[in-house]
């Protein structure tokens, strides 16, 4: 339990290690922990940026999606009246169709009667003539009576 | 437990306390050894054999051991910390690294704490001292008999294997760190230095006297203190860890199992060979349960059943005292570590200081 020489030995082995730590560790691990967190800062920040990037973007899509759907509604609508008006317009131009046929066919109908009338008004004074002929057995002037029984035909 | 069959506890005890020393024996000493005395002609320069060799030797001697574990402890420090600032890297830090950044920010927290001004060496001096001591009183928690029975095998007589527990290696740190306080006062406040230990505190000329005594006395008290704190606390549980290991070892002959087999092997002494074996067959089966090969209660039932075998019951408690105190003590060694570092700083904080 005396003090010797180690005293100055434990001194100079004591500067030593501080010296070595000095140069050698401190710097390097203080620098290397600086950087580090130098970087985790950086990365941070980095990470804040993107996240109100990210914000931005989506309240931009959010805002184009709105308008998109506005649009598309709009464009929705207008097919929707251009149809109803295509099919009003079909069923006008059927309509009108329609009775054109009703006219052309009532017209040929009209026709078809008249026609029929001539034809039965000149084979009914033709059967009037022979059956009175047939009656009369006489020689009767043809031309006379026939101008008779067109009258009583035309009358029929 | 202790040397060559120790003939009383005293010897025992005075056995632990004698470091291994190297010096000058003086011109016309008169060595007792096994041959028979002998005067020495000229001043020698040889290993001391006793106390009474070491007294002889005075000052002009050297504590081998605690040189060699105080310089292999700050080898192992400086090696660990450079490992891990070789691999420090501005990327993600992993295991080992991890820890000693832990520590550096640690004490870069306490010196930005406590240092105001500006000096790059106040930081890796406390990284310094506060890793280094930790590693000195770290020794006092390896088994007291130990590593001293070994060496003694190795023909190696004396051992004490805390650097801390010798007054010269902490008072060595201790002046280290005055002298940089000196350095450090003379160096910011020059002439600022002298009338802070002249004028302070009573600021008048015919003052002078009691103010330098006064002062004097302040500042050589810091080192002082520094020094004597940490070997006091060191001493004091190594002391303890001895007394506990002392108790015991009497009862360990006597163990229930281990008795008969000790004196079957051994005779009489229980040898350093047999803890040998069983600390390191405790310290295996410490080891698979960490790489989680068996369980913890199984390691606790092994260990037990381990320290059983090997010292008996009286031993156990003795195990078990020893093992209390270490746990106790590794809050000393930390604790007295940090003091020492955590002063160093305010010492030199206040040498920064222009104003007192």
């Amino acid at each position: 339990m005396n003090i010797n020489l180690t005293l100055f030995g434990q001194m100079v082995t004591f500067a030593i290690f501080v010296w070595f730590c000095m140069k050698f560790v401190w710097p390097v691990i203080i620098v290397a922990m600086e950087e580090r967190q130098q970087k985790i800062a950086d990365g941070l920040d980095a990470a804040d940026r993107a996240m109100r990037d990210l914000e931005a973007a989506q309240n931009k899509a959010t805002d184009q999606m709105k308008e998109a759907k506005q649009e598309a509604a709009g464009i929705v609508d207008q097919a929707n009246k251009r149809a109803n008006q295509i099919v009003d317009e079909a069923k006008q131009q059927a309509v009108a169709e329609g009775d054109r046929l009703k006219l052309a066919a009532e017209a040929e109908i009209e026709q078809e009667i008249n026609r029929a009338k001539e034809e039965l008004r000149a084979s009914v004074a033709g059967l009037a003539l022979a059956g009175a002929e047939k009656v009369l057995e006489a020689s009767i002037d043809d031309k006379a009576n026939r101008a008779l029984v067109d009258k009583l035909a035309s009358q029929l | 437990m202790s040397g060559e069959n120790p003939a009383s506890t005293t010897e025992y005890i005075q056995h632990h306390l004698q470091n291994l020393v190297y010096g000058k024996l003086p011109e016309g000493f008169e060595r007792h050894s096994e041959v028979g005395g002998e005067v020495l002609s000229a001043d020698t320069w040889t290993m001391a054999h006793g106390a009474s060799e070491v007294a002889a030797m005075g000052f002009w001697a050297i504590h081998v051991d605690s040189m060699m574990w105080s310089i292999g402890l700050g080898i192992i420090f400086c090696w660990m910390f450079r490992a891990a600032a070789v691999r420090a890297t501005t990327g993600v830090p992993s295991g080992f690294l991890n820890f000693v950044e832990l520590v550096v920010d640690f004490i870069d927290g306490t010196v930005k704490d406590s240092f105001q001004g500006h000096n790059k060496m106040v930081a890796p001096l406390a990284l310094t001292i506060f890793v280094w001591i930790f590693l000195m009183n770290l020794m006092d928690l390896l088994p007291v008999d130990l590593v001293p029975k070994l060496l003694m095998l190795a023909g190696v007589e004396y051992q004490k294997i805390v650097p801390s527990t010798d007054p010269n290696i902490t008072m060595g740190m201790a002046l280290g760190v005055f002298v940089l306080m000196l350095y450090y006062n003379i160096k910011i406040k020059g002439v600022g230095f002298i009338k802070e230990l002249t004028m302070h505190p009573f600021n008048h000329w015919a003052f002078i006297p009691i103010n330098l005594f006064m002062e004097l006395v302040g500042l050589l008290a810091k080192p002082f203190s520094l020094g004597l704190r940490l070997f006091g606390n060191m001493y004091a549980g190594e002391m303890i860890f001895i007394l506990i290991a002392m108790m015991f070892a009497a009862g360990a002959g006597t163990g229930l199992l281990s008795g008969g087999l000790n004196a079957q092997l051994f005779g009489e002494d229980t040898s350093g060979i047999f803890w040998l074996v069983v600390f390191i067959l405790v310290c295996v089966v410490c080891w698979l349960n960490l790489k989680e090969k068996i369980s913890t209660g199984r390691t606790v039932l092994l260990t037990l059943g381990l320290l059983t075998v090997a010292g008996g019951v009286f031993a156990l408690g003795g195990g078990l005292m020893q093992w209390g105190w270490a746990i106790f003590h590794i809050l000393v060694i930390t604790l007295q570590a940090f003091i020492f570092m955590v002063l160093t700083i305010v010492y030199l904080s206040m040498a920064h200081e222009e104003d007192h």
